[in-house]
């Protein structure tokens, strides 16, 4: 635009205003000044802070990811008595290893007595324990025939309470004497002083957040009911009525749940007799008191009913001689229940417990229990696909660059394919997902899962990236360098081959790793082509059925477990990692090899 | 066996290189200049002759055989076969396959999807099948074997002195690099003619306007009766598109509402505001930001921004869906803003600086310039790049399948599930299907839309950009 932007009407405009100024005084012409200055600041501001939200952005996604995929990075392991004298020396691999690890669990926890309780004791471990055990025999021999600790995975949710996921208990030492009517199940507490007030005061407190919750959900449940059966009684679509009625029937009865919750706890939270009832619903409060632990189900300042959950040695204890773990989580909200937590909490105390460098997530492939799954199965289909894509897509891209850049005539066939080289590199990715569906496994029948198809999949995607950043490297070298060549007698071929392109290759490995790295992001197409089958073995070639890393990304967000959101994470931190290293590579290579003509 | 014939025959490949260079360079004697072409491209001559008819012969049968192979065990068995639906078919030979590649091996199982007499009848097929697939083998391997010995000897013979070989080899390149080439259209005909292909089969299924405008979506209600032809009348009434169409373009509003102002405010600050050592540090944040995959924003849109918002409606006494459209189409907005800002940036730094010098000549402020000059100047790119992150968030897949519903609800409520276009062709493909129901072939046709939207986006992209750009120089 040259200065026929100006036009008429703003030159109008401003003639107009100046004579008005000319007229007007000269505060009105600082006031103009301070406010087109104001409007100046306003912009920039403006402007910076498009920046720091989008950025801000970035560092929300990072600090998410990161802190819930930390944790990922550890496991905590038990350390078991195995019992392994029955297990030969000379076939490790076909002894039965699921009796020594029950029998060793059960005399680690000696006090959990009924059938209940030991299987609840045997859910701390983790149900891949056996195996576990039997793979660190078959490596290791010289452990058959012998009786020692081996430190075996706890299950994921005894994980997540050892790092303080799922609750915190917050511990105390109360100075006061306690006297417990018993060593065993239903016993009386009674203190010397009302230790339990500043608990209660936290039981109230709960009772009242849920009441105020309830309520919410309730006006919306409400909300949503009347919509539902205003459809019914309005809507002429014969299936969103009979949808609609299911869902008021539903939401009928939901509804009248919550209330009667609600009705309760109102009653509760009014009742001014000082004790309570801790259900299921409510806090948890444990007392460790003379080698066992007590649960409370009923509580008042200076008395409490309760339950014990490992058997007591002494009945009574003096001030600061005992604990009080008070978990304000409600049992029923954590799947971790309190007698879990007394049994682990005993296994901290007997140093049973050691954490660790999580070597299972990073050596192990696919699985359905979040402690025994891990990424090398999805690094190593990554790894492969990666390989058919890298061989695939970088002689193809360079050749193709090399033609359209340095032979190609210009007509309207180097026409076409230079405008469809730019469209394509703008194709949705899941459409390359179809094409790989419907021409390499349907048409060619080459095998699903595998990363061959993948690879191939990905590399008709990258193309056009690597051919757009070859043709940029090639252009950029200049004219002189390819006179000179085929002034010294060289073919045309000759003067690329041995002098443009050896010139050419930082920009067009730049170009690559970052097409590369694309690729290696990439999910939609590959779910396409069946790559989110559930693999278990690690994959030992191009043909064999895999997963690759951001498939696996996907595949864990959808499971329920807490365990394989941090598994997530973490994973999301790997592929991060292997990404920005790439890019790092991409960015060193230019800095250190393109040259400036 | 084809694998190993091709990789036999890069052995051959290099081994006639060495043997026709050494050729070349005792034909020449004491003067290597007399040879009108360098030795190494005698080498080369010798090594395509060698190789490059055995290769593509070898891949033309391995291409064909198993085909070939097949037909023959169908032929074969025709009998036992012509009583059997297709999908029966596909069992039996899949058997057929799987009991063949472990004959050799002993104590090796194998999972069987025939039974009884099928099932003894798939084992004689098996012998058949394994002694056409050694036929094939035998064949290919004495193809491939007279080929090199023929093109061998042709090519040994043809490396003298004065023979131009080097220009042979030249053009052998050149036509490489031009195959090389057309696979870029290639892969562009394959898209089309496999969309095509599949959605015209679809349409015979459920007629193109009904599927086109039709206002309810509920494939997976689709049944077929008992001869494997659908129900024309039903199909046509669920699979109507427009509920995807409004999810897809409610998303994409959100998305580009958020990242249209941030993107192109942070490209003004970055190109007309920003001190070198700012944009030394924002620039590779925002290519950060670019290069994060989109599986990673699927799950921070699931686990993050989607309880967030449900969270906030809830407090205000809003009803939020858990998988509402806001989530998808804000945490889509964060992953477009750095494309629409390196795109604008790229525009507005192209604006020439005289525009801007004249501007602050006649006394005005830089947003003033801004707003009156540079955008102005830049608009056509600027349309442009919009238009390209629309074309991207459209075809964007991964968010929206993690954080956006599977429900078609026909709504423009931001705070409702809704669905798109590529969530309904991941959910109607993964898992194994039968190839050719109503419900696969109908992610055919709803990519075919998807492809139709983005090329026409692209292109007219393009065109904006070309017709409205001001020529500075």
């Amino acid at each position: 635009m040259t200065d026929t932007t100006n036009s008429p009407d703003t030159n109008n405009r401003k003639l107009k205003s100046s004579a008005r100024i000319g007229s007007g005084s000269l505060k009105k012409l600082r006031s103009r000044k301070k406010a087109r200055y104001a409007s100046e600041r306003r912009f920039k501001y403006l402007g910076l802070s498009a920046i720091l939200v989008s950025v801000g952005f970035l560092v929300l996604l990072l600090a998410t990811i990161v802190g819930s995929g930390i944790p990922a990075f550890t496991y905590n392991y038990v350390k078991l008595p195995v019992d392994l004298t029955k297990i030969e020396a000379d076939n490790p691999a076909d002894g039965n290893y699921t009796k020594p690890v029950r029998d060793s669990i059960s005399e680690v926890i000696p006090y959990m007595s009924g059938r209940k309780d030991k299987r609840l004791a045997r859910g701390i471990i983790s149900g891949g324990a056996s195996i576990e055990v039997r793979d660190m025999v078959v490596a290791d021999t010289a452990l058959a025939g012998q009786k020692t600790d081996i430190a075996v995975p706890v299950s994921d949710f005894a994980d997540l309470y050892l790092k303080g996921l799922t609750a915190k208990p917050l511990v105390s030492s109360p100075q006061a004497e306690i006297t417990i009517s018993g060593l065993e199940d239903e016993v009386d507490i009674t203190l010397d002083r009302n230790v339990f007030n500043g608990f209660l005061g936290r039981v109230k407190e709960t009772i009242r957040a849920e009441a105020a919750r309830l309520n919410t959900r309730m006006v919306n449940l409400q909300l949503s009911l009347d919509n539902q059966r205003q459809i019914v009684q309005n809507s002429e679509n014969e299936l969103a009525v009979e949808s609609a009625k299911a869902s008021v029937a539903s939401l009928e009865s939901q509804l009248a749940g919550f209330k009667n919750k609600y009705d309760a706890l109102i009653a509760r939270r009014d009742n001014s007799t000082s004790r309570e009832i801790l259900d299921q619903g409510m806090p948890s409060l444990l007392l460790k008191v003379g080698g066992g632990v007590v649960k409370v189900n009923e509580v008042e300042g200076a008395s409490a009913k309760g339950e014990v959950l490992i058997p007591l040695k002494e009945a009574a204890a003096s001030a600061g001689e005992w604990q009080m773990q008070e978990i304000l989580e409600a049992e029923e909200n954590r799947k971790f229940s309190d007698k879990e937590v007394a049994i682990l909490d005993r296994l901290v105390d007997e140093q049973r417990i050691e954490t660790r460098a999580n070597l299972i997530f990073f050596t192990k492939g696919a699985s359905r229990e979040p402690e025994l799954a891990g990424i090398w199965g999805a690094v190593v289909g990554s790894f492969f696909t990666m390989l058919i894509t890298l061989a695939l897509s970088f002689p193809l891209g360079v050749a193709a660059a090399i033609y359209l850049e340095e032979f190609a005539p210009k007509n309207k066939i180097t026409a076409i394919i230079e405008v469809n080289i730019n469209n394509l590199a703008a194709v949705p990715s899941i459409v390359f997902g179809l094409l790989g569906l419907a021409v390499f496994l349907n048409f060619f029948e080459l095998p699903r899962s595998a990363p061959l198809v993948g690879g191939m999949v990905l590399a008709l995607m990258t193309l056009p990236t690597i051919i757009i950043a070859s043709r940029a490297a090639l252009k950029a070298v200049p004219p002189s360098i390819r006179e000179a060549a085929l002034g010294v007698g060289a073919s045309k071929i000759q003067s690329v081959f041995h002098h443009v392109l050896p010139l050419a290759m930082p920009g067009i490995l730049t170009g690559t790793i970052i097409g590369m790295a694309q690729a290696l992001g990439e999910t939609a197409p590959l779910l396409m082509i069946g790559m989110v089958a559930f693999v278990v073995d690690i994959p030992a070639g191009i043909f064999d059925p895999a997963t690759v890393l951001p498939v696996q990304i996907y595949m864990w967000a959808d499971f329920p477990e807490p365990g394989f959101q941090q598994k997530t994470a973490a994973a999301i931190m790997v592929l991060l990692v292997f990404l920005v290293l790439m890019n790092a590579l991409a960015v060193l290579l230019r800095k250190r090899f393109e040259r400036r003509w | 066996m084809a694998l190993y014939i091709l990789g036999a025959l890069l052995v051959v490949a290099l081994a006639a290189f060495i043997i026709g260079r050494a050729r070349a360079i005792s034909i020449a004697g004491r003067e290597i200049s007399s040879l009108h072409s360098r030795p190494t491209y005698h080498g080369g001559f010798l090594a395509i002759w060698a190789s490059v008819p055995a290769f593509l012969a070898t891949i033309l049968l391995a291409s064909l055989s198993g085909r070939y192979v097949e037909n023959a065990v169908l032929d074969k068995f025709s009998d036992t076969l012509s009583s059997i639906g297709s999908a029966q078919t596909q069992a039996f030979l899949r058997d057929v396959r799987s009991l063949a590649e472990t004959a050799g091996e002993t104590g090796r199982q194998v999972i069987l999807s025939t039974k009884g007499e099928l099932r003894e009848q798939a084992e004689l097929a098996a012998e058949l099948y394994t002694s056409q697939i050694s036929t094939v083998n035998v064949a290919m391997l004495v193809l491939s074997v007279i080929l090199v010995l023929a093109g061998g000897v042709y090519g040994y013979t043809r490396i003298r002195v004065e023979k131009r070989n080097r220009h042979f080899v030249e053009k052998f390149i050149t036509g490489i690099l031009v195959i090389c080439s057309a696979v870029a259209i290639l892969t562009t005909i394959g898209i089309v003619f496999s969309l095509i292909f599949e959605s015209i089969r679809f349409f015979q299924k459920v007629p193109f306007f009904d599927f086109l405008f039709g206002y309810h979506w509920s494939p997976q209600s689709a049944f077929e009766n008992a001869s494997g032809t659908s129900l024309a009348g039903d199909n046509s009434r669920i699979f109507g598109a427009i509920p995807l169409f409004v999810g897809t373009f409610l998303i994409t509003f959100i998305a580009i509402s958020i990242a249209a102002p941030l993107g192109l405010m942070s490209a003004i600050y970055m190109s007309d505001y920003a001190s070198q050592r700012f944009r030394a540090i924002a620039k590779p944040v925002m290519e950060i930001l670019a290069g994060i995959p989109t599986v990673v924003y699927g799950f921070f849109a699931a686990l993050t921004v989607a309880p967030a918002i449900r969270g906030w409606g809830e407090a205000v006494g809003l009803s939020v869906s858990s998988e509402s459209a806001l989530a998808a189409g804000v945490v889509m907005g964060i992953m477009i803003i750095p494309f629409v800002m390196s795109l604008s940036d790229d525009v507005i730094n192209s604006v020439p600086q005289s525009l801007r010098d004249g501007s602050y000549a006649m006394g005005a402020t830089r947003s003033e310039t801004i707003r009156r000059v540079v955008l102005p100047a830049a608009l056509p790119g600027i349309v442009s790049a919009l238009l390209l992150a629309v074309s991207r968030a459209v075809g964007e897949t991964m968010i929206v399948v993690m954080a956006a519903g599977l429900a078609a609800n026909l709504t423009i409520n931001p705070l409702e599930a809704v669905t798109t276009v590529t969530v309904q062709i991941v959910t109607l493909l993964v898992g194994d299907q039968e190839f050719d129901s109503a419900k696969t072939l109908a992610a055919f046709a709803l990519g075919l839309v998807l492809f139709v939207i983005t090329l026409c986006l692209n292109v007219y992209a393009l065109y904006v950009v070309k017709k409205y750009r001001e020529q500075y120089d």
